[in-house]
């Protein structure tokens, strides 16, 4: 009999990549094996290197590419990129300089593997099952979907990765999300995150590592599991993972910068041996029941405030927070959402922009129109997510139906490149955010997946997406 | 960065509950390239209303003339985003501790590398402090206490790591640099290599 304890995915991937142990005195120093940079988290990073006479260890480990300050419209030359503003095109610029000095590969804006940090990694095949991947972005949780190991880091962790290839760690705990049973027709992977975090709340996850395990993630496309994985870090978690299985190899065997050859079999004979084994054991478990679940809809300012599309909005008493989330989103306790006239329709971020979330809106857009009250916007994970998009007709469905089709970035998520939502106006967005002013100053935002955000387009205010599925 | 001992500060009290870093400093703000004046932005859209002008309900507004270092804030505070410009907002302004009952994990792993320290209490004590706003405390870093005015002395939770950068006022890159053999033997004995 094996003496050998029971290990969950997280604690293999853990253990491979320490350095040295945690101690009381001192943390774990955890080796990194990809390094995602991008615009916004890393001019201070790069000053830090040249001020102290230091170089990148690992360039092949370091990519870059620029998604958050970036025009969504067309970038034919600087002129272009202060579309967005001085402040927003000298960040790109300096972007541009630091890769150059430093000899990193950065995907500029001629480049088709541009786009939104997490969309590119697993689109190029970099994510891998058993890495530890990260990126000073909070959603660098989206790459658990793949059984990595990853999480946002700040700038001057981002400095240490830069410098060392290494972060000083103190280990998590480890929590399992056993989803049962499966998601009916028209509910997809954004309900269940919206549904968890939910029911977890905001800070549910702090201090654990999670695992989605059950019948629901694993008949789940790689997608949908990055949508899940993505949205951990809005429920607190330092991560989300999901075993690597045969969905995961389908996916990454044909991405240019997976392991070929002899170098994916070897490979994947170590994937095979991450899931978690059978009696390993979990700091705290929670089980959900996918067969119940509506499509999902956020009402409040945080992505814990959510209820379903056709339910109304709860009835708190005595709870500042929620009466100054409701007051703020204009809303009353006990009315549904059903009546409420919406402005802006978004489309796109680390989230829901992969082609899959564009095929599902499209879907429900084809050969159709769009509120005339509304102002919708559809923006790719990628520049490779739009060419084949438009290889398959998706921007002439959405053109349209009334929408605009842009290049790619993060956009409208939060709103840095000058794509926001007027004060006081009603967007539904399929980002991950809905705080106060997330998407521009005095901006509302409703949560919903990409068939609620597209069906809502329609008629105008939110609209549960089934009456538009057959 | 400063090294940092003692604290000794009347509170600033934001009483809401997970107060994310899109409100501690929002998104259009993060297009620089440097960590310095960022204070000025500080809980901007709270601060100021759509026309530009002063919130003068707003807490920040009120105490003008008085120097706060110390934030007590409701639970789960700088929940979000990764953005370290967050901290780099609150220590420009002049906080050098937060307290709350749950403080996010990046926002806490930012925060202890800008001389900001993340102070942890429990509901009790934060409620405590929450309905008892603008009170003197005094906060020993070496001795991980708080001193309320009553002399009330309770203590919390740091690991020693931290609190030495903390009080040395180091940044923790020079201890990855000193394992630098550690490292390069790692690299060598794996058993595969990355890309």
């Amino acid at each position: 009999m094996s003496q050998i304890k029971p290990k969950t995915l997280f604690e293999k991937v853990w253990k491979e990549h320490i350095v040295s142990e945690e101690t009381l005195a001192n943390p774990a120093i955890l080796y990194i094996d990809l390094h995602l940079i991008h615009e916004v988290t890393t001019p201070q990073a790069f000053s830090m290197l040249r001020n102290n006479n230091l170089d990148v260890r690992k360039k092949n480990l370091t990519i870059g590419t620029m998604d958050h300050s970036t025009p969504t419209l067309p970038v034919n030359n600087f002129k272009d990129i202060e579309i967005a503003g001085a402040d927003a095109a000298n960040q790109v610029r300096t972007m541009i300089k630091n890769c150059n000095d430093f000899g990193l590969e950065l995907f500029d804006f001629d480049s088709i593997n541009r786009g939104i940090v997490h969309v590119i990694g697993p689109e190029l095949g970099l994510t891998q099952p058993g890495k530890t991947i990260v990126c000073g972005d909070s959603h660098t949780s989206t790459h658990g979907a793949f059984g990595a190991l990853a999480f946002g880091i700040g700038t001057t962790e981002v400095g240490h990765v830069l410098a060392t290839q290494c972060l000083l760690q103190r280990k998590p705990k480890t929590l399992s999300i056993e989803v049962l049973g499966s998601l009916k027709n028209g509910v997809s992977a954004k309900d269940l995150i919206l549904a968890i975090i939910g029911k977890i709340g905001v800070d549910g996850g702090t201090g654990y590592v999670m695992e989605y395990m059950g019948e629901a993630i694993s008949s789940m496309s790689m997608e949908g599991r990055m949508t899940m994985c993505n949205m951990s870090i809005e429920a607190g978690a330092k991560a989300g993972m999901i075993a690597p299985d045969d969905a995961t190899y389908e996916f990454l065997i044909d991405k240019p910068r997976s392991p070929k050859k002899e170098a994916w079999d070897k490979a994947l004979k170590r994937w095979k041996s991450l899931p978690s084994d059978e009696g390993s054991i979990f700091d705290k478990i929670i089980t959900i029941d996918a067969n119940k679940l509506e499509p999902m809809i956020t009402f409040g300012t945080n992505p814990g405030m959510v209820i379903g599309v056709n339910d109304p909005v709860p009835i708190s008493e005595n709870d500042a927070a929620f009466s100054k989330a409701i007051d703020y989103m204009q809303i009353s306790p006990g009315e549904t959402l059903h009546n409420k006239p919406i402005d802006v329709v978004f489309i796109g971020s680390c989230t829901n922009s992969r082609l899959s979330d564009l095929q599902e809106a499209a879907n429900i857009l084809k050969d159709r129109k769009i509120s005339d009250d509304v102002t919708m916007l559809v923006v790719p994970g990628s520049q490779k997510i739009k060419r084949d998009a438009e290889a398959i007709g998706l921007d002439k469905i959405f053109k349209k139906a009334g929408a605009q089709w842009r290049e790619a970035g993060c956009s409208m998520c939060l709103g840095m490149n000058g794509d926001t939502v007027d004060p006081g106006k009603l967007s539904v967005s399929t980002s991950n955010r809905n705080f106060e002013g997330r998407q521009g100053k005095g901006s509302r935002t409703i949560l919903a997946s990409p068939s609620t955000a597209a069906a809502s387009a329609i008629e105008g205010n939110i609209t549960d997406p089934r009456r538009y599925i057959t | 960065m400063e090294g940092l001992k003692q604290i000794k500060s009347r509170t600033l009290v934001l009483p809401n509950k997970d107060i994310d870093t899109d409100q501690i400093i929002p998104a259009r703000f993060l297009t620089t390239t440097s960590k310095n004046g960022l204070g000025k932005h500080l809980f901007h859209d709270w601060r100021y209303h759509d026309n530009g002008e002063k919130n003068t309900d707003f807490i920040l507004n009120k105490n003008q003339n008085e120097t706060f270092e110390i934030l007590v804030a409701g639970n789960n505070f700088g929940c979000g985003s990764s953005r370290e410009h967050a901290p780099w907002a609150l220590t420009d302004y002049g906080f050098k501790a937060v307290i709350s009952s749950k403080i996010a994990d990046i926002f806490k792993s930012n925060s202890l590398k800008n001389g900001l320290l993340p102070i942890v209490v429990n509901d009790e004590v934060l409620e405590e402090l929450i309905n008892n706003p603008n009170i003197e405390l005094s906060i020993s870093i070496e001795n991980s206490t708080i001193t309320f005015p009553d002399k009330k002395v309770i203590s919390y939770e740091i690991d020693e790591f931290s609190k030495y950068c903390i009080i040395e006022g180091i940044d923790q890159l020079g201890f990855i640099q000193r394992n630098n053999e550690a490292i390069l033997k790692f690299e060598e004995k794996r058993e595969w290599t990355p890309r």
